[in-house]
């Protein structure tokens, strides 16, 4: 046992009652739209987060009214599969429960709701569960929604990846009845005490947030290294044989204290299909009786690692296991972005890849996009697929529907408009207004920010080259802005740190350029780069792979030693 | 008596010494004129006091004194009989002058003269004052009153159906037991007071073949206040506005002020339940409008009042501009010979309809007419202030005012039109003047004992007098429970003064609150319907001695409130319907159960 004091977190999920805390009563209280100080860290596990619109503190204050609270719900979708008349329900909740209006696809392929007073909770809670989806773990120190290549194309290799991903999301799930109970009205279960509640996590879960992923190569849509746990499906043939599984990546990291830092997973090697999920609770169960319950900033699974050496950790993983990993096999990494437009899939089906700037399904003056889609859902036979890159898919559209989708698609704005390689890779988190720990804008600058990007590229003769761009209001990183070519993290309002060098794959970290700049010299810093890169690039040299060779940054190899080195 | 009271009755000081009590009282604050009223009072039993003794004035027979009565919800008719009893006074007669709360009914028996003010509202209603007297004349029980002489005033607005009802129903049952009418009725619109000097000159001179003068007098006023100013309603004072502060959010649909006005040295002191007086100017782009419409030169010059002024200055500080009346559309109607207006202005549901939905601008507007700068001024009636529920308490805001004004604002044709004093509140620069007077609500109390427990129901601005009540609770230490209910739209946008319930309920000061927020869900929910599901509860505090208070809106939420209590005391207290208004009238009765509705 460690002599020091454990995280606040940690004694608020013991003494919980197993998620349960004050949440009832925190409901029950009608005068505040806010949980309890000790609640808002459980409803996380609840699968949403208090926040409240920052943009109108101040203005409140004067105003006599608490803060603006509402809650911003994540929904638990794996591999970001969901039926059109779960999309009706989900646009519903949307239109009347929510005062955002909108429904925002998130990077880790699901769907999340801002702006959901307390009081609509367990309404939104109770629809969702109608149509077969919850919020179960979504947010908290469990594992959270597990993401999957929603690449429908090579069809029989996609639905066994999704598959194991499925399984791997049902068997992570906690056990605790707190979520039946409280917002389905399941009737209250005495508790049990000790292991029989949670198996698998006990009282106190996790240390930290646990990420999963599932990547079909050659498409690394899911960036399979910045997860946790990552399994790469290895094929024969038309058949899914096992993973390449990898481990250790984070992005989340403080500005300022360089004992954090973002990181991608390590190559552990190949294991069989059949042992993934004895090979996923080792993983976990490890972080949870090793991972750092003392210092939250340091308790995601790559510290673990970095701590106790790949090696030792390895080893205690095939102890748990009682397998070997084998060699990893050798497969293709490819691009992360998504295929715009109409593709054929292998059963002949059509599949319809839709860009949604920013993730956020909202109708806009002359693009109605949530009218749209509710449109297409009405009438559509497939399914919906939430990509890794805020986008949607409407699959499985039999050739006979294809003009009438298409149709659809045009008609409320979601297809036609022409986008450049560079802003269809790039993707941008919420941030301002509503995300707590935003210290820039991400989601509401980003359009504007690429405008003037694709100008550059424009003015240096290589729009058709496609950057990967990625811009957060913070460090912790939820649009995994240090596996971008250029990244951009927020540091105070209109100012970011500029990081280059990433792999266009994800295969390579970045690394901090520029601190603490405004846009002007953040163009004008790209004008140069763009100039030089124009006239020096090699053949098929990506932007951050030039930027390492160039050396105008070092190439990030081991996180812990190049990242702040 | 009233300090305020002090110029208009005939006092026995004399003038110098008049105006050094008045010197001196206006450098008191709350607590040091409660002391010097003790002070004064047991020296002057002790026969000490420098005040000199006037002789007869013990000494006046029941038979030989006057008694007036006043029934009045805005102070009005309070104002018109303590005139009267200052002019009676200073013939040589004995007054009494009396709240007919407090009049005890059994006492008309003995009464050889009763003079009544009374006013009316809503649908016909007594005002709260009158409810039991009215009440107790209408009864069984009601004497026969053969020696008695008479006279009512009655106040109305002649734009409601039923116009000066209250008074109108004392005169017929007065006169139906017997009672004989010194002079006949008086009716009184909302611009009142010549006709008031009017009746009160005829009553005096009536008087006089029947009460024998004393040649000395007493006024006996039945209750002591504690709110008190030299400054009145046509004597305002003029004070300092601090705050316009907005209290809703910037998404809601009504924009409701906090507004907080600093009396300065004005000694000016009022209670927790009293309204303040706010003498307001119409707006320059209202009276812009009208000048334009009416093709009139602002710079003319009109009389109001028997002073000359600008026409532009009449309109702006002189003319009551956002609030129409039925003269002003009959008087228009024949200037304009519009066949539509004049068949508005002879139905009297039609013009009653036409005048609470419009203002002088819009009627000015749909019938053009050609009318000169005097005509107009002369059609139109004088500028009253507007009362608001204080919502501060002196024990916490000391020499500072607060309220809470819901900005009056409606769209017609496209056009906004705002209510007078509201706008001109809502719009108010700091430091800008404003002129204010303390309008009493001794109706409106909180229980003397601070263990008694208070049940608040004050929907939308109505919520004004709680937050004084609550800060005066509060600066006690109270230790009784008290409990809000609180509605409006949204919680988010109109939860009116919500961080500060928040510290209250935090700091234990407030015990409960229930939020009706009528429009974040498919069926609208009121605080009746909180109340009624609440039922159990609220029937407990009842029974535990608690006492209740509605403040809003009279028209439907007090009505609706009044019967969801009666249901309470139906089911959870096992009375029939008959049982359940006695015990809510007997609450009132005790004051426990006092309504600010308006």
């Amino acid at each position: 046992m460690s002599e020091q004091k454990l995280a606040v977190n940690e004694y608020l999920k013991t003494d919980s009652d197993y998620l349960r805390g004050t949440i009832q009563e925190g409901l029950d209280t009608a005068v505040t739209g806010a949980f309890s100080e000790g609640d808002q860290q459980l409803i996380k596990f609840h699968g949403f987060y208090q926040q409240d619109d920052r943009d109108l503190r101040n203005e409140r204050k004067e105003q006599k009214l608490e803060p603006l609270y509402s809650l911003m719900l994540r929904a638990r979708v794996a591999g970001g599969v969901c039926s059109p008349e779960q999309w009706l329900a989900v646009d519903k909740i949307a239109s009347n429960l929510t005062s955002a209006n909108s429904i925002r696809l998130t990077t880790r392929q699901t769907f999340q709701y801002h702006g959901i007073p307390k009081r609509n909770l367990k309404t939104i809670i109770q629809d969702l569960d109608r149509e077969a989806l919850d919020s179960i773990a979504a947010c908290g120190d469990v594992n959270r929604n597990v993401m999957c290549n929603p690449n429908p194309v090579e069809s029989k290799l996609h639905q066994q990846a999704y598959a194991y991903a499925k399984q791997l999301s049902d068997n992570m799930l906690p056990h605790t009845k707190a979520y039946a109970e409280i917002w389905l009205d399941d009737e209250k279960l005495v508790t049990t005490e000790g292991d029989e509640v949670e198996p698998v996590y006990g009282k106190t879960y996790l240390p930290r947030k646990f990420k999963m992923a599932v990547a079909v190569p050659p498409d690394n849509d899911v960036d399979v290294y910045t997860n946790d746990l990552g399994f790469i499906a290895v094929a024969e043939g038309d058949e899914l044989v096992g993973f390449n599984m990898v481990a250790g990546g984070g992005m989340g990291s403080t500005h300022g204290e360089v004992s954090t830092f973002p990181r991608l997973a390590d190559d552990f090697g190949y294991i069989k299909a059949e042992d993934t999920l004895k090979f996923a609770e080792a993983v976990m169960t490890i972080q949870r009786d090793w991972g750092n319950r003392e210092n939250r900033k340091l308790s995601r699974l790559k510290y673990t690692i970095v701590k106790h050496g790949f090696d030792k950790f390895k080893a205690e993983v095939e102890a748990r296991t009682g397998i070997k990993f084998e060699p990893k096999r050798d497969v293709v990494i490819g691009d992360r972005g998504d295929r715009y437009g109409w593709k054929q899939g292998v059963d002949d089906n059509w599949h319809l890849t839709l860009f949604i700037e920013g993730g956020r399904v909202k109708d806009l003056p002359g693009q109605p996009l949530q009218t749209g889609l509710r449109e297409i859902a009405k009438v559509h036979q497939g399914d919906f697929r939430m990509t890794s890159n805020q986008n949607i898919i409407i699959a499985g559209v039999p050739s006979g529907d294809k003009a009438l989708i298409e149709g659809l698609a045009r008609q409320h704005g979601l297809l036609g408009k022409l986008i450049t390689e560079t802003r269809g890779h790039s993707i941008a988190c919420v941030a301002l207004p509503t995300c707590a720990l935003a210290m820039a804008e991400a989601e509401r600058y980003f359009p504007d920010f690429l405008t003037k990007v694709e100008a550059l590229q424009e003015k240096h003769g290589f729009i058709d080259q496609g950057i990967v761009i990625r811009m957060t209001g913070c460090p912790n990183g939820c649009a995994r802005p240090f596996a971008a070519e250029i990244g951009l993290v927020g540091k105070a309002p209109g100012r970011y740190n500029l990081y280059l060098g990433a792999s266009f794959e994800g295969t390579r970290l970045n690394k901090l350029y520029r601190e603490n700049i405004q846009e002007a010299q953040i163009l004008a810093e790209l004008d140069t780069l763009f100039g030089q890169y124009a006239s020096e690039r090699q053949a098929d040299e990506t932007f951050g792979n030039y930027t390492v060779r160039s050396g105008v940054v070092t190439a990030v190899l081991d996180a812990a030693r190049d990242f702040h080195g | 008596m009233l300090l305020k009271e002090l110029s208009s009755l005939a006092s026995p000081l004399s003038a110098g010494q008049v105006d050094k009590l008045k010197q001196l009282t206006a450098e008191l604050n709350a607590v040091q004129l409660a002391w010097v009223s003790g002070y004064l009072a047991a020296t002057s039993e002790q026969g000490v006091a420098g005040l000199p003794q006037t002789g007869a004035s013990a000494q006046v027979g029941a038979e030989q004194t006057i008694t007036i009565l006043y029934g009045s919800q805005t102070g009005n008719g309070r104002g018109i009989a303590t005139e009267l009893a200052g002019k009676a006074q200073a013939q040589g007669y004995a007054v009494n002058l009396v709240s007919m709360a407090d009049y005890k009914t059994r006492q008309l028996k003995q009464e050889s003269l009763l003079l009544l003010v009374v006013s009316t509202h809503g649908e016909g209603d007594a005002p709260d004052d009158a409810i039991e007297l009215h009440k107790f004349l209408s009864s069984k029980r009601a004497p026969k009153l053969d020696n008695l002489n008479y006279s009512v005033l009655a106040l109305g607005d002649s734009s409601y159906e039923f116009f000066c009802q209250t008074g109108k129903d004392f005169e017929a049952r007065l006169n139906a037991l017997g009672a004989k009418s010194i002079a006949p009725l008086a009716e009184c619109d909302v611009d009142y007071q010549a006709q008031a000097q009017q009746w009160q000159a005829d009553v005096l001179e009536a008087v006089k073949p029947l009460v024998q003068s004393a040649g000395a007098s007493v006024v006996s006023i039945a209750s002591s206040q504690a709110s008190s100013s030299n400054y009145t309603k046509q004597k305002p004072y003029t004070a300092e506005l601090l705050v316009s502060q907005k209290l809703t959010g910037r998404d809601s649909d009504r924009d409701i002020r906090h507004v907080e006005i600093e009396l300065g040295e004005s000694g000016i002191s009022y209670q927790a339940g009293d309204a303040l007086g706010v003498w307001f100017t119409n707006s320059q782009a209202l009276v812009s409008e009208l000048l334009q419409v009416l093709e009139l030169d602002g710079d003319e010059s009109v009389s109001v009042g028997g002073d000359s002024l600008s026409l532009r200055e009449a309109l702006t500080n002189k003319k009551e501009l956002t609030q129409l009346y039925p003269g002003l559309v009959t008087g228009w109607a024949e200037l304009s010979q519009n066949a539509d207006l004049q068949a508005i202005s002879a139905d009297k549901a039609l013009t009653r309809e036409y005048v609470n939905n419009n203002q002088v601008a819009d009627l000015v507007r749909q019938y053009p007419a050609k009318v000169t700068a005097e005509q107009f001024v002369a059609l139109l009636r004088g500028i009253t202030p507007r009362l608001y529920s204080i919502a501060s308490s002196q024990s916490e805001v000391e020499s500072e005012v607060h309220l809470t004004v819901a900005l009056v604002e409606e769209v017609r044709d496209g056009v906004t039109r705002f209510g007078g004093a509201s706008q001109f509140l809502a719009s108010a620069q700091e430091g800008q003047e404003v002129q204010v007077y303390v309008e009493p609500n001794k109706h409106f109390r909180l229980p003397e004992n601070p263990e008694t427990p208070v049940i608040m129901v004050g929907p939308g601005t109505g919520v004004a007098p709680f937050r004084a009540f609550m800060q005066e609770r509060a600066a006690q230490g109270a230790q009784g429970n008290t409990w809000l209910f609180f509605g409006n739209p949204h919680f988010e946008q109109d939860f009116l003064y919500q961080t500060e319930w928040q510290q209250y309920l935090q700091g234990g000061e407030l015990s409960r609150i229930d939020l009706a927020f009528s429009r974040d869900q498919e069926h609208k929910i009121y605080v009746q319907h909180k109340i009624t599901e609440q039922g159990d509860a609220l029937w407990q505090w009842l029974e535990s001695g608690a006492h209740l208070y509605i403040c809003g809106d009279a028209e439907r939420m007090a009505k609706d409130v009044h019967q969801a209590l009666l249901d309470v005391v139906v089911q959870h207290g096992g009375k029939s319907e008959e049982q359940a208004a006695q015990y809510l009238e007997e609450l009132r009765a005790a004051k426990r159960y006092q309504k600010d509705v308006y």
